[in-house]
C-alpha cells in the first residue's frame, strides 16, 4: 500500500493485511505484536516483516505483503472487494454458500 | 464462476473484453493486481477454487477451459510479424485443460469429498513464494502502478523493472508492464526484455508450471 509518512497508521492497513493498530500493538486475531512507541510504519514493517520501499523522488513509500514464507497465511480467502466493469464493488463474500471458481485473466 | 481482469488500465482496458463475451457472472477489475499481493497469482489464466463457506481450496493455478484454437496461416501472415511470432511460440505452451476441467467437475460433484480439494495446510503449501525479496517486489510493482496512474510512465518504468528483477518469476508483473510500453509486448527501450524473449529463455513447455492434480 501507498503511504506518504511514516507516523502513522495506513488507512488501508487492516483491509489489506489483516492487521489492525491497537494500544497494546499490531494485533491479528488472537495474536498481538507489541510496538515501539510512537507508531513508526518502519518499525511495522521490520516486526510484521513486511518490506517497505522508498521513493525519494516522489516521497512515497510502498509497504508490501507480509514475507511470511508463501503467499497464502491462511486457506481463508480474505475480504476481496473489487469493482464490475461499471465501477460498482462487488464482494466476493456475498457468493457464501455456493462454490466457486475464480478466474483471473487480463486483456494484454 | 467468478472473473477478475488483471488490468492496471481498469475498464477502459478489460472493459470491451466482458462486453464482447457477454458474460452473465460477475466479471471484476482488479486495476492493483490485489489477487497477486492477497492470492499469489503470478500468470494469467489462473483458477482458484472457493468453497461454500469461503475456504480456498485449491490456491492459484494454471486454469485453461479448452485449448486455443491452433491459428491458421493465413491468419498470421495478416498479423504483425512479432504477433505471428509470438502466436507460433504460444503453440508450444504446455497446458491441461481436458485434466483441469476433470478435477473441476469432480469438486463441484463430491465437493470436500473430492480427491481435488486440497486441505487448508496443502493449500498455504502451494500457494507461491513470498519472502522478502517477493514482498519488496509487491511494493515495487505498487509504486509503479502509481506512478503510472498518476501520469509519470518514465519513474514507473523504474520501478516494474525493479519488480521483475525481485520477483522474475511473476509473468503478471512482466507482461503488465510490457503490454503499457507496446500492447503487443515486443523489444522496447523501457525493458531488457520482452515477452517472446523471456518465453523462448525459459522454454515455452515450463511458461505454466504443471498442474499437480
Amino acid at each position: 500500500m501507498i503511504v506518504d509518512r511514516l507516523d502513522q497508521p495506513p488507512e488501508e492497513l487492516e483491509q489489506r493485511t489483516g492487521w489492525s493498530i491497537k494500544p497494546e500493538g499490531a494485533c491479528r486475531g488472537e495474536v498481538c505484536v507489541p510496538l515501539a512507541s510512537p507508531f513508526d510504519l518502519n518499525d511495522v514493517a521490520k516486526r510484521l516483516r513486511m518490506a517497505l520501499v522508498r521513493d525519494e523522488a516522489h516521497a512515497l513509500w510502498a509497504l508490501g505483503p507480509e514475507a511470511s514464507g508463501h503467499s497464502l497465511t491462511s486457506a481463508a480467502l480474505p475480504d476481496i472487494a473489487l469493482p464490475d466493469r461499471n465501477g460498482r464493488d462487488f464482494e466476493l463474500r456475498s457468493l457464501r454458500g455456493t462454490k466457486v471458481i475464480m478466474v483471473a485473466w487480463a486483456s494484454w | 464462476m467468478v472473473t477478475v481482469a488483471l488490468d492496471t488500465g481498469g475498464a477502459d482496458a478489460a472493459g470491451p473484453w466482458i462486453d464482447r463475451a457477454k458474460a452473465t457472472h460477475p466479471s471484476l477489475i482488479d486495476t492493483a493486481h490485489v489477487l497477486d499481493e492477497l492470492l499469489g497469482v503470478v500468470n494469467v489464466p489462473s483458477g482458484v477454487w472457493i468453497d461454500e463457506h469461503g475456504m480456498i481450496v485449491r490456491p492459484p493455478e494454471p486454469a485453461f477451459p479448452w485449448r486455443p484454437r491452433q491459428p491458421s496461416e493465413e491468419l498470421l501472415s495478416q498479423l504483425p510479424p512479432i504477433a505471428a511470432e509470438q502466436l507460433r511460440e504460444a503453440q508450444k505452451i504446455q497446458i491441461e485443460p481436458e485434466r483441469y476441467l476433470e478435477a473441476l467437475r469432480d469438486w463441484v460433484r463430491n465437493g470436500e469429498r473430492s480427491r481435488y480439494a486440497l486441505s487448508a495446510e496443502d493449500v498455504v503449501a502451494r500457494s507461491g513464494k513470498r519472502d522478502l525479496a517477493r514482498s519488496q517486489a509487491a511494493a515495487s510493482f505498487e509504486l509503479a502502478q502509481h506512478l503510472q496512474r498518476a501520469g509519470d510512465a518514465d519513474d514507473a518504468v523504474r520501478w516494474f523493472r525493479e519488480a521483475h528483477r525481485l520477483a522474475p518469476e511473476n509473468w503478471t508483473y512482466k507482461r503488465q508492464a510490457w503490454s503499457l510500453a507496446d500492447p503487443l509486448q515486443g523489444p522496447t527501450d523501457s525493458y531488457e526484455s520482452d515477452w517472446l524473449t523471456e518465453v523462448r529463455k525459459l522454454g515455452p513447455e515450463k511458461y505454466y508450471p504443471a498442474v499437480e492434480l
